[in-house]
């Protein structure tokens, strides 16, 4: 097989990608869900039923003009390091990473578009931008969407719309989100508000979270949950508006703070640059937390000459199959630890400490 | 803290997740949260893990059947609620009845709005019309108004018999 990692750009690459708001927007997606009419859908099909849908599926998805110039491959035919990769890429979800025989992947080479084949549905298609671009996304999609439905015959009901899977999916299959980034919300105290409005709009915050109630590295996915009685665009435009607002809520928490408690802010922001630049023994964990700053930092201007895309590649690079792509051996979680530490000062040291007034 | 599912280890992967107004919490050592595949901070979805300790959804019973089985894919509800996901498009019809109330809770509603494949969009439209002059004729039909309901009448049959309208 072709090699995925000369096909996937380079983190540095992969984090030079701008969007609008990306300050705060980390990236946008719009996932459509769609299955075949005739197959069995994947949970319960038998693995010579999954290789036929695999089969008429992937060439189908592959002639598309937007996947011209695609990496295509079989699920087996990947090492488990390398799909641990791709999740930690947000490409694949961990389901599929699970997935082996009869399962698929096209992707497109500026990953722009992702289409997972034999995921929970038959065909799980994903439009991806940097920034806040979920209505470009839902476009993206729906152009790719309309020309796949001219060679493959859908699931569809008059009543129910596109069939999927799980009824949670039923009607447009459409999932929008968008990735944030929210250390002004969390640092202000104000994060959990915002989450418990956000649900009572019927939309779902999710992130990894650490102990108490801060999120990992203060990045949160929102995404929409109901996907029957409501139709694609009043989805996104829902999303969209919501969106909005939180930016604007960030924003102002993050000047509200500079403004009313400065200190706080520079203590966050030198503490974690201190450890970043200075740790010789840190775990992923400790690693994102730090890092959410130090990205707060570059935002506020407090690192002159330093690029916000160097804070996010150290997010991807220093989780944990990213670091055990870059050596040979097998690495324990402490000797993972230690490559972290080091592999961050090192990048660290072009960077001078926060210029705090 | 303790690993919450060995109790042995300690925990180092702490995790909470936020749904409605309800918050869960769970803490797990490495081996465990790798046995369950956490490693993913963005398509993290707890239900999952917790599957089988009391999360999943289940069909209405429907009173009196004996269990249904999809005639298409031999698909069981006791299949349904073991995954909670179905075995076949076939099987929304099969399990029509059951599904309807487990639609409602999910939803904002029952009737799909949105996007439909070209090829279905006409067939979709003219039953949506269809739908709509059955209800006016209904109504026309009622307040005796016999000459808007001949007008109807004709316009429904023309809608769903194109080749027979065409040849009168």
């Amino acid at each position: 097989m072709k090699d995925i990692h000369q096909f996937l750009c380079s983190p540095a690459e992969s984090t030079h990608r701008h969007g609008p708001h990306d300050r705060i927007v980390m990236s946008s997606r719009v996932r459509l869900a769609r299955n075949l009419r005739d197959f069995s859908f994947p949970g319960w099909a038998k693995k010579t039923e999954r290789v036929k849908i695999l089969e008429t599926i992937q060439p189908a998805v592959s002639a598309l003009p937007q996947m011209a110039d695609s990496f295509c491959e079989a699920m087996d035919n990947f090492t488990a390091l390398d799909k641990q990769i791709l999740v930690e890429r947000h490409l694949i979800s961990r389901e599929h990473a699970a997935k082996s025989s009869g399962s698929g992947l096209v992707l497109d080479r500026a990953e722009a578009f992702c289409v997972l084949i034999n995921e929970e549905d038959h065909l799980r298609m994903q439009a991806l931008r940097p920034g806040f671009q979920i209505r470009e996304a839902w476009a993206a999609i729906d152009e790719l969407d309309s020309a796949l439905e001219k060679k493959l015959a859908y699931a569809f009901d008059n009543e129910l719309g596109y069939l999927t899977a799980c009824p949670t999916n039923l009607g447009t299959g459409i999932r929008v989100s968008a990735m944030l980034h929210l250390p002004g919300l969390v640092l202000a105290e104000q994060i959990n508000p915002i989450i418990q409005s956000v649900n009572k709009l019927g939309l779902a915050v999710r992130g990894l979270y650490g102990e108490g109630t801060e999120a990992l590295g203060n990045v949160f996915q929102v995404s929409n949950q109901m996907t029957l009685g409501e139709s694609e665009i009043f989805i996104v435009e829902r999303l969209e508006k919501v969106l909005g607002q939180i930016i604007e809520h960030e924003e102002n928490a993050r000047q509200k703070l500079l403004e009313s408690k400065p200190r706080v802010i520079y203590n966050h922001i030198g503490r974690s640059y201190g450890i970043l630049a200075n740790a010789h023994l840190i775990s992923s964990k400790e690693t994102m937390n730090q890092l959410s700053f130090l990205r707060l930092g570059v935002d506020l201007d407090l690192f002159p000459g330093t690029n916000r895309a160097l804070v996010d590649e150290l997010f991807l690079i220093t989780q944990p199959a990213h670091l055990q792509k870059q050596v040979s051996d097998k690495l324990s979680a402490e000797e993972r630890d230690q490559l972290r530490a080091d592999m961050v000062r090192e990048r660290l040291k072009t960077v001078s400490r926060p210029a705090t007034k | 803290m303790q690993c919450c599912v060995c109790k042995e280890k300690p925990a180092t992967v702490h995790l909470t997740q936020i749904v409605g107004e309800k918050m869960q919490k769970l803490d797990l050592c490495e081996a465990c949260a790798k046995a369950k595949g956490i490693n993913d901070p963005t398509s993290f979805a707890m239900a999952d893990l917790m599957l089988g300790l009391g999360a999943s959804q289940e069909l209405d019973p429907s009173p009196g059947t004996a269990e249904i089985k999809c005639s298409r894919c031999g698909f069981s509800q006791a299949d349904f609620k073991k995954s909670g996901r179905l075995g076949c498009p076939e099987c929304y019809r099969t399990f029509a009845e059951g599904l309807a109330g487990l639609l409602k809770t999910m939803h904002k509603g029952t009737r799909h709005v949105g996007k439909a494949p070209e090829s279905l969009r006409k067939s979709r439209e003219t039953g949506d019309r269809l739908k709509l002059l059955q209800k006016k004729l209904n109504k026309a039909i009622e307040v005796e108004d016999f000459e808007t309901a001949a007008v109807l009448r004709d316009e429904i049959k023309g809608l769903s018999n194109p080749a027979a309208a065409k040849a009168r």
